[in-house]
């Protein structure tokens, strides 16, 4: 049991020594290829405002084509301290009702036809991804003509979707190298990732874009599990309540064993 | 003879006993029960076990009330419960966190039988029926793991119900009949939420009281490996023995404690566990036409199923994962020694226990990883470790030297 406990202090550690880790990053000097694979996602569920944010530009660029089936607009809106005013001028399609359900209006039989396969719903995404897979996913999409969506993704190879969010981030060219690596023993030219150039500017810089990401990924996050930061809240309280319980627990038992020699 | 006890009382607790043995129950079980005086840490576990299946009980049962069983309704309803059942989210994570506890509680409380002996005589008995619980819980886990049907519901099942396709002969046609159709499907779906929510638990609780009645039968061991009951004192109650009410019962309160305090950090911060109590892949519907990246079963169960992907030959490693759950039934005709607790016994037994522990845990990390190569073969290391401690025991128990028991328990006040 101490044990366990132990464990779940150093996992509940982690996510920060990650966080840390990466922070330092961008000062190495030497060339390097971009490590998109140890990007996180670093989002932050308590915080609101980045919930509202993702909850925009979740409306405005992914809820044409992706679902949230388990999702109320009115259930959105309440634990994001969302206006009803707002929600109804600015999130809900028209026609919708607060109480439906975020649903995409696209005919799921047309989608499969442009995209090759219907988009997800992504109501669990976070929760079957992660947020990191989504964090990478969402900021590594490049030109390829070679595919049929005009474009190709480093964490999901040849990925159905689009680069939806070019307009945005601009349109990026993966630049690859040719690197000599051993397999089995003997050299073997290999073609690897190396970096990203922006070749058309979108209408925000990185910086920008990074945070809209992030926010997206947050909400996403929120999404996948509504009840995760009210879990946390009511859980402190029955970890307090159990200390002293188990506090008063050893005294009774200590009071009693006095006897016992 | 004398009158039932507590019928000669007055009023209420009176006429109830003349009526229902009420006090001679609650005499013969918890104050006239002496249990030795020098129970430790590893002796919380039963009672521990006792309280998880209350909490997977009530919770179960909560979660039945909003649960709709069915291939186009399971998932569906479990993201219902999650988020729109007032406190659903606490009800599903606490029969899912009660889940993963429960193996952990029953494999300390196993451990502290292999170490103290408790499953030699005169406890053979009560060692298999505690075996049998376990059994019923592997099959009560299996079962209930299915039901949200989530993708590692329906592979995982896919890949614990074919194992049975190895017996020869009727294989084929059991495991259709398990399934009730040619694949896992609703009708698998609906059988298994039977099984799980009346044909088991039912099954779970006999063989719970049975252990609890050949408990009080033989009485509890010691950590000495010392049966109080061979030390008597004047009045007839056992010298080193304290009645179980209300020492132990005060006592079991404090480990509840601490149990809850740990139980409530994983249900209320870190649920999944890191994706280990609650697996990512279970996040997406079933879907026969897409296979997680890995299949995997709970912890709980991956020790066993690293000995079945360790065997090239599908039908042997189902025979070998048979044998190492089974092998346990016979620990109280295999091991031969004088003494019962590990604190007599000599470095031989010692050697060997290391050895079969350092093996259970390392297969259970082993069953959580993809079958590459490097593991598969560290994988027959430990096998072969968790099998020498069975398979060896009828001799090593025999020839190591132990150390003489003394006639009274430790106790340190």
């Amino acid at each position: 049991m101490l044990k366990s406990a132990t464990l779940a202090l150093a996992l509940l550690a982690s996510p920060l020594l990650l966080a840390a880790e990466n922070a330092a990053e961008p000062a190495a000097a030497e060339h390097k290829a971009l490590d998109w694979a140890s990007w996180h996602a670093d989002n932050d569920i308590r915080n609101s405002a980045s919930l509202q944010r993702g909850a925009r530009n979740f409306a405005n660029y992914c809820l044409g084509c992706h679902s949230l089936k388990y999702m109320r607009y009115s259930r959105m809106a309440e634990d994001l301290h969302i206006p009803e005013a707002e929600l109804k001028a600015n999130l809900i399609p028209t026609g919708d009702k607060p109480a439906d359900y975020m649903l995409s209006n696209m005919p799921a039989a047309d989608s499969a036809a442009w995209f090759g396969k219907t988009p997800p719903d992504l109501s669990l995404i976070a929760r079957a991804r992660g947020t990191d897979y989504l964090y990478r996913f969402l900021k590594t999409f490049y030109a390829d003509p070679a595919a049929a969506s005009g474009s190709n993704n480093l964490q999901l190879a040849n990925a159905a979707m689009p680069a939806v969010l070019s307009e945005l981030e601009g349109v990026k060219q993966a630049v690859f190298v040719n690197r000599e690596t051993l397999v089995d023993g003997k050299p073997v030219m290999e073609k690897v990732f190396d970096h990203f150039e922006i070749t058309t500017p979108g209408s925000m810089d990185a910086a920008h874009f990074d945070a809209f990401v992030r926010d997206t990924v947050n909400f996403l996050d929120y999404v996948g599990e509504p009840a995760q930061k009210a879990r946390v809240d009511i859980g402190i309280w029955v970890v307090l309540f159990l200390l002293v319980f188990t506090w008063l627990a050893w005294l009774l038992k200590h009071e009693y064993w006095k006897d016992v020699h | 003879m004398a009158a039932p006890e507590g019928t000669a009382k007055p009023g209420f607790w009176g006429w109830l006993n003349k009526r229902l043995p009420a006090e001679q129950f609650y005499r013969s079980q918890l104050l006239d029960y002496y249990a030795p005086k020098n129970f430790n840490v590893w002796y919380f576990f039963g009672s521990l076990a006792l309280l998880v299946l209350v909490i997977q009980l009530l919770s179960g049962i909560w979660l039945t009330m909003f649960y709709k069983v069915g291939e186009t309704t399971a998932f569906d309803s479990v993201e219902y419960i999650m988020r729109e059942v007032d406190y659903g989210w606490l009800i599903r994570y606490l029969h899912s966190t009660g889940a993963s506890a429960f193996f952990i509680v029953v494999y300390l409380h196993m451990f502290r039988a292999l170490i103290y002996g408790s499953y030699k005589a005169p406890r053979e008995l009560l060692w298999i029926f505690g075996m049998l619980v376990y059994l019923a819980l592997m099959a009560e886990a299996f079962m209930g793991y299915v039901l949200p049907w989530g993708n590692m519901s329906y592979w995982g099942a896919q890949v614990i119900v074919n194992l049975f396709s190895t017996i020869p002969v009727v294989g084929p046609g059991l495991v259709e009949w398990i399934r009730g159709d040619y694949g896992i499907a609703d009708a698998t779906l609906n059988r298994f939420f039977a099984l799980h929510v009346a044909a088991v638990p039912l099954a779970l609780i006999m063989l719970i009281v049975l252990h609890l009645v050949a408990l009080r039968q033989v009485g509890s061991g010691s950590p000495d490996g010392i049966e109080i009951k061979e030390h008597k004192g004047a009045d007839g109650k056992p010298l080193d023995g304290i009645p179980f009410h209300p020492y132990y019962t005060v006592k079991d309160i404090f480990g509840v404690g601490v149990f809850l305090i740990a139980f409530a950090v994983v249900l209320f911060f870190m649920p999944t566990f890191n994706d280990v109590f609650l697996e990512r892949p279970n996040f997406e519907v079933a879907n026969p036409l897409s296979t997680p990246e890995h299949i995997a079963p709970v912890w709980y169960f991956t020790p066993f199923y690293a000995i079945l992907r360790a065997v090239p030959n599908q039908r042997m490693g189902a025979l070998l994962m048979l044998i190492a759950i089974m092998a346990f039934f016979f620990l109280p005709w295999l091991d031969r020694s004088p003494v019962k607790s590990v604190r007599y016994r000599g470095w031989i037994f010692k050697g060997f226990l290391t050895i079969f522990v350092v093996s259970f845990l390392g297969l259970m990390y082993l069953g959580m990883k993809p079958a590459s190569t490097a593991y598969v073969y560290a994988a027959r290391a430990f096998s072969v470790g968790y099998f020498a401690f069975f398979g060896l025991m009828y001799w090593f128990s025999k020839w190591d030297r132990t150390r003489p028991v003394p006639s009274r328990v430790t106790f340190h006040a």
